[in-house]
């Protein structure tokens, strides 16, 4: 890993070891907050790749996430397929969906928000399909059997296993993320980002190298919703292909730090850390609703003061940039 | 690299009804250089997107070195040898100067340490080594000018067509960037096309002058013809000072 400096690789090999031990070290609810933060962290690093390296938003990655979990799902329920065979399809069809949507925005040339907006617009029919479609549990949702009986083959168990699933799942997107940004791929998603006419000019297969940016998000997130189905053991179309899903993606790399490594994870420790301390609070001064008001307030205080994020500022105090 | 011929035949642009280009013909043999000229809005930039592949011509087709490519992706037009500048500079602001220019030299190496190394040199033979890790949206318009340059260069074109690259430039950086281009094409043999309003660059530099106006081409001879050539001085130059 060259090119990375040696406080930062220090820095990082610390938190790798806590990360690793952290189940001994941790309650119950602590290890529940460190899984939602790698959660977080790892969508908002799929998501990143679209929009932080490649420029193109995405404000309906929840489509990804749901068709990943509800099919991995739906093929265990109904077929006792387990779930490291079921995450194949889902991954292909996340991908295949990706596609669609790549290719009838690029394409047709929809930039910006008239991207954005083919994106939720395909994230919500897929939500309206769900809601009637029989198969998947319709509107009434999808339950995984919950038996107790702890089995790896079947992601069945407590949450250190989808502590572990989670953790791997993140450092692996972190460490492709870094091999595609250093590779050809990755510098022409950034030049695209930069300037797509420019970018073209000078060589960049642009409508190509999009569409690998919105397969490779789409099937990243799939797997994120395989892992959320078989964790939280129940799937409904009204939350999981919910705009509001889709949205709670954006925000860790947003507020970490968009097109950066460390962004996502960084904006997700902030975050949940925020979520859970408003949480608390509120339950404390007994006033309900005081989570949401302070969370936003928190939010707009980041964007508004460290608008490229907390990331390249931190990095920056830590002598690391 | 060296230069690739160059012809242009029978060139038209219609924009739903509104005619920017028509009926231009001409050739750039390999290794020279060439101007393009004109009055602004006669169609030069048009002319430039199509053999550069913005623009699919309405009619005509361009050819490098025999090979067809005009209605080719920009990006293949690139694969095929030809290198271009942005008349309003486009350099990618948020990336450092030698990662501009590295995107690039991506073109034709596939490994990024390649590419860099490939891009810091164009960068040193343009003066601009020491801007590398400088963000490119902190560049002076003459620096981002250079980019422009640097950047198409990487591509390892055969033919290069700038977009009034000396527009902005002062007369010693004029002097300078006609030394530069004048220096590759005498190391390379690279094939130029220029579209320039600075007429001192033009006359330093160009072998031959193709004038349009109104989409049409008007006159083309050695730049001591066009100077003295009726039509251009009442559509064109005479309505500057011939440097």
């Amino acid at each position: 890993m060259s090119g990375i400096p040696s406080r930062l690789l220090w820095l990082l090999g610390a938190l790798l070891a806590f990360l690793l031990v952290a189940p001994a070290l941790l309650g119950k609810y602590g290890l529940s907050v460190l899984i939602l933060v790698l959660y977080f962290a790892y969508v908002g690093q799929a998501w990143n790749i679209m929009m932080g390296f490649a420029g193109q938003l995405s404000l309906g990655h929840a489509l990804y996430a749901g068709l990943g979990g509800y099919i991995a799902a739906g093929l265990f329920f109904h077929y006792g397929l387990g779930p490291w065979a079921g995450v194949f399809v889902a991954v292909a069809a996340a991908s295949l969906a990706g596609a669609i949507v790549g290719y009838l925005g690029f394409r047709f040339s929809l930039a910006g928000v008239y991207f954005a907006l083919l994106t939720i617009a395909f994230g919500e029919f897929t939500r309206i399909a769900f809601d009637h479609w029989n198969w998947a549990g319709g509107s009434g949702g999808l339950f995984l059997k919950v038996d107790g009986t702890a089995s790896l083959l079947n992601l069945r168990g407590g949450p250190v296993l989808f502590y572990y699933a989670i953790l791997a799942l993140a450092v692996g997107a972190l460490v492709l993320s870094r091999i595609l940004l250093e590779s050809r791929l990755g510098r022409y998603w950034l030049a695209i980002r930069e300037d797509a006419e420019a970018a073209q000019a000078v060589g960049v297969p642009v409508l190509r190298c999009k569409m690998i940016a919105v397969v490779i998000s789409a099937a990243l997130t799939s797997l994120a919703g395989v892992w959320n189905a078989f964790y939280y053991n129940n799937l409904f179309p009204e939350t999981a292909f919910a705009m509001g899903r889709s949205i709670e993606i954006t925000l860790a790399p947003i507020i970490g730090g968009l097109g950066t490594l460390f962004g996502p994870f960084v904006g997700a420790v902030v975050l949940t850390g925020l979520g859970e301390i408003f949480t608390d609070a509120g339950e404390y001064l007994g006033i309900p609703g005081i989570k949401q008001i302070f969370y936003g307030l928190a939010l707009l205080v980041i964007v508004m003061y460290r608008p490229a994020g907390v990331w390249p500022w931190l990095a920056g105090r830590m002598g690391i940039k | 690299m060296s230069g690739a011929r160059l012809e242009i035949d029978g060139l038209g642009k219609t924009f739903r009804g509104l005619r920017a280009v028509h009926d231009v013909s001409f050739a750039v043999p390999a290794g020279a250089i060439h101007a393009l000229i004109g009055p602004n809005g006669a169609g030069k930039t048009t002319i430039f997107n199509m053999i550069a592949g913005v623009h699919a011509p309405s009619a005509g087709t361009v050819r490098l070195d025999g090979r067809r490519i005009s209605g080719l992706r920009p990006d293949r037009v690139c694969d095929a040898g030809v290198g271009r500048t942005f008349q309003i500079v486009r350099p990618f602001k948020g990336l450092s100067v030698l990662e501009n220019v590295a995107v690039g030299a991506l073109h034709r190496r596939p490994r990024l340490a390649d590419a860099r190394a490939a891009a810091l040199d164009i960068l040193i033979r343009l003066d601009l080594a020491d801007r590398c890790d400088q963000l490119a949206e902190s560049l002076t318009l003459p620096d981002r000018k250079k980019l422009e340059v640097a950047r198409a260069l990487a591509t390892e074109p055969r033919l290069l067509l700038l977009d009034e690259v000396m527009a902005g430039l002062r007369p010693t950086e004029v002097d300078v960037m006609v030394g530069f281009l004048r220096e590759l094409n005498a190391a390379t043999g690279l094939t130029i096309l220029l579209i320039e309003h600075v007429m001192r660059a033009v006359m330093a530099l160009a072998a031959e002058v193709v004038v349009v106006s109104y989409g049409e081409k008007i006159a083309q001879g050695t730049p001591a013809e066009i100077t003295r050539n009726q039509a251009v001085l009442d559509v064109y130059l005479g309505e500057e000072e011939v440097a």
